[in-house]
């Protein structure tokens, strides 16, 4: 007897929790994010606080990785145990959600609030669209499009501080003699891939880059430019330091912060960096937009809302979607994050010299770029980054294999 | 029907298990070849494009580096453990002061993971701040030791990581072995005259030919699954020099968002080893019970 009762215990134990889950199911919000770093933290806490304050319960899923997070995002959706929330970039990502219709349309609340007509740039709103429903809230916009610049190692190896790559790449022998690194990079792919790509618009400007990762244009990749981009890009070689393969981003910036190298080609997320050690933009650092034209290129993050068979989800979802653009939230988010907001009618009294020509510059249409994962999938912005990655670390490589190569990914229809 | 009612028990104890490796290993199996004919991104879709998954795996630099590694991943790490293992377990056979202390050291690393014998070796063999650093600060600035950044280098670089931990799991089993070996063969060569190296080579090496074979299945499990040392030590740079085949599936699984791929390669994959796996098999179950027989 005592045994039947055990087992009858053991079988109806599960049952009593999921009833527990479901009546403390009031507003309850699980979101998963990879956002993990100390100000990362700070920034999404600002979320979960204005949550909290609408009376939500807030459930924070931090996953170390993007692609550890959005790898989990995808199992748990396939898993029929999806998230509330959960963060992408802006990019194509999650088109393939969207189109297995795996996402709540957010149309409903977009439309009544009017999204439209405040989300800027407009290219956000292209990034989120499909089939003129809402599918995803977009939250900041980070710019890949930077240089960061130590003041004093440049002062020391008395050169004049670059505006562009080339500029650079004149000046950083001088630098290497004065004994410093001229180059910080962190050799991991995305990071090779970052600043390739930083070399390649700010040398060839934003037109000629949507040429080739939009438009997959083949004569526009063979007009003799590209060659001349991978040149200088290898020239950059010579100035980067043999630890760089495997190296973090933030490391990289460390480096420069620390004055052990010149400049780092990296996001305006490395300003937390230059911030958390108590420096000063224009002061200790400047920030420098690379070429000619400059552009402020549209990367960030949007967070997205899986279909739930529980109705009661789509309410909350709505909710967390409406709280995610509001301006007071907005402004708090984005100034902890350090990245811009994603609309214009947002206090942003708190920003640094670095982040006010960020937001400067967002303010003028043509100087908004777009990047290779806004228009194009994973597996082609990862294919293309291998051969970018390649081809920096293997001297044997030539320009003319390369260029071969990258052709290869641009027709490759992936 | 006879046959099938014979120990009738034991083929009863044995059914959830015929069940799990029918539906998860053989239907898996069968799950992935499919979808490695379809364009699935993201998510798996029945969209069938035909063996271009395949015909794009084996256009790929990339999965050639992969392949290239784990053969000479799997000829070094192996010889080099069982060489290892073996002349430690020899010296320490010598009956030696502070055995018990030396035989912890050499087996330590064995109890580490991956992942701290991934990163300590990263530490070490790090230019700017490891050991080559740490040479040129005491004066040897001729020094060098680039091998984990160097692209040719690096997949030896993590052989000498893999080798430091699996060495001493090697010794273990080859002293147990050793410690087997009766004192009277010991006396008879001795009387015969015969030097040691001799001795152990010729003489003590084949008597314990079942600990070398333990070694060599366990190491070369070892070999196949090789993921998270590699992840920790380089994450498959320089470029993707030190890439392996599991590391190639992995990423198209998660960070590429191209299943159709990662479903080839991993069938790929499966191919490979079977293609090692049959003969021995065959030798194993055909061979013998004919050897049997007769």
């Amino acid at each position: 007897m005592k045994k039947l009762i055990s087992i009858l215990f053991s079988l109806l134990l599960p049952l009593s929790f999921t009833s527990v889950s479901k009546a403390g199911g009031h507003m309850e919000a699980e979101v998963i994010h990879w956002w993990v770093s100390g100000g990362e933290q700070a920034a999404i806490s600002k979320f979960a606080e204005a949550w909290e304050d609408m009376g939500g319960t807030w459930i924070d899923t931090a996953i170390t990785g993007g692609d550890n997070a959005r790898g989990t995002t995808v199992n748990r959706i396939i898993g029929g145990n999806p998230p509330t929330a959960a963060q992408f970039n802006i990019s194509k990502q999650f088109v393939d959600l969207v189109e297995q219709g795996q996402l709540q349309s957010l149309e409903e609340v977009a439309s009544a609030e009017g999204w439209r007509d405040f989300i800027y740039p407009p290219e956000l709103i292209e990034t989120c669209e499909f089939e003129g429903e809402f599918y995803c809230v977009p939250v900041n916009i980070h710019s890949a499009q930077w240089m960061w610049i130590n003041n004093e190692v440049f002062e020391k190896a008395g050169v004049p501080k670059p505006n562009t790559v080339q500029e650079f790449i004149a000046v950083a022998p001088k630098i290497q003699e004065a004994g410093f690194i001229p180059l910080a990079l962190g050799g991991q792919p995305w990071q090779e891939g970052l600043m390739f790509d930083v070399v390649a618009s700010s040398t060839l400007g934003f037109p000629h880059m949507a040429k080739l990762y939009r438009d997959k244009d083949v004569e526009a990749f063979r007009d003799g430019k590209m060659e001349m981009v991978l040149q200088t890009y290898r020239d950059l070689n010579s100035f980067i330091d043999e630890g760089a393969p495997g190296r973090l981003w933030n490391d990289a910036t460390a480096m420069v912060v620390e004055g052990k190298a010149a400049m780092q080609i990296m996001g305006d997320w490395a300003r937390g960096e230059f911030a958390v050690a108590g420096k000063e933009a224009k002061v200790d650092y400047d920030c420098v937009i690379p070429g000619k034209e400059k552009y402020v290129a549209l990367g960030g993050d949007v967070f997205v809302f899986p279909k739930n068979s529980d109705p009661k989800v789509k309410e909350i979802q709505l909710k967390m979607a409406s709280m995610m653009v509001n301006p007071t939230v907005q402004a708090n988010f984005n100034n902890a994050k350090g990245s811009l907001p994603m609309r214009l009618d947002v206090d942003t009294s708190a920003a640094d010299a670095c982040m006010q020509m960020g937001l400067d510059l967002i303010q003028q249409p043509s100087a908004i770029m777009r990047e290779n994962d806004d228009w194009n999938s994973p597996a082609f912005t990862s294919a293309w980054e291998d051969i970018i990655s390649e081809f920096r670390n293997d001297p044997n490589y030539s320009v003319s294999a390369a260029m071969d190569d990258l052709e290869a990914v641009l027709t490759s229809g992936l | 029907m006879q046959s099938l009612t014979r120990n009738l028990a034991s083929k009863i104890a044995l059914l959830p298990m015929i069940i799990i490796s029918l539906t998860v290993f053989v239907g898996c199996i069968i799950y992935s070849f499919v979808y490695s004919l379809t364009g699935s991104k993201l998510i798996p879709a029945l969209n069938y494009v035909g063996f271009k998954q395949y015909e794009m795996l084996f256009k790929s630099r990339k999965w050639d580096v992969a392949v290239e590694n784990i053969f000479i991943y799997g000829f070094v790490f192996t010889i080099g453990c069982l060489v290892i293992g073996f002349l430690l377990a020899v010296l320490i056979d010598q009956k030696i002061r502070g055995e018990s202390l030396f035989r912890t050291i050499f087996l330590y690393p064995y109890a580490m993971s991956f992942v701290v014998t991934g990163l300590v070796w990263k530490w070490v063999l790090n230019p700017t701040f490891g050991f080559e650093h740490s040479m040129h600060l005491w004066g040897f600035e001729w020094f060098k030791l680039d091998w984990l950044v160097n692209r040719e280098l690096a997949i030896y670089a993590v052989c000498i990581a893999a080798v430091w931990q699996g060495a001493g799991f090697v010794m273990v089993l080859m002293l147990a072995g050793l410690r087997g070996i009766d004192d009277d063969i010991w006396k008879s060569l001795s009387i015969e005259g015969v030097p040691k190296w001799k001795s152990y080579l010729f003489v003590i090496l084949p008597m314990i030919r079942p600990m070398v074979v333990t070694s060599i299945v366990l190491i070369a499990a070892g070999v196949v699954k090789v993921y998270d040392l590699i992840l920790a030590l380089t994450s498959g740079g320089p470029g993707f020099a030190t890439t392996t085949p599991a590391m190639y599936v992995m990423e198209n699984f998660f960070s590429r968002a191209n299943l159709g791929q990662a479903f080839a390669a991993s069938i790929i994959m499966f191919i490979s080893v079977v293609c090692i796996l049959a003969p021995w098999a065959y030798y194993e179950f055909y061979f013998r019970n004919k050897e049997a027989k007769a």
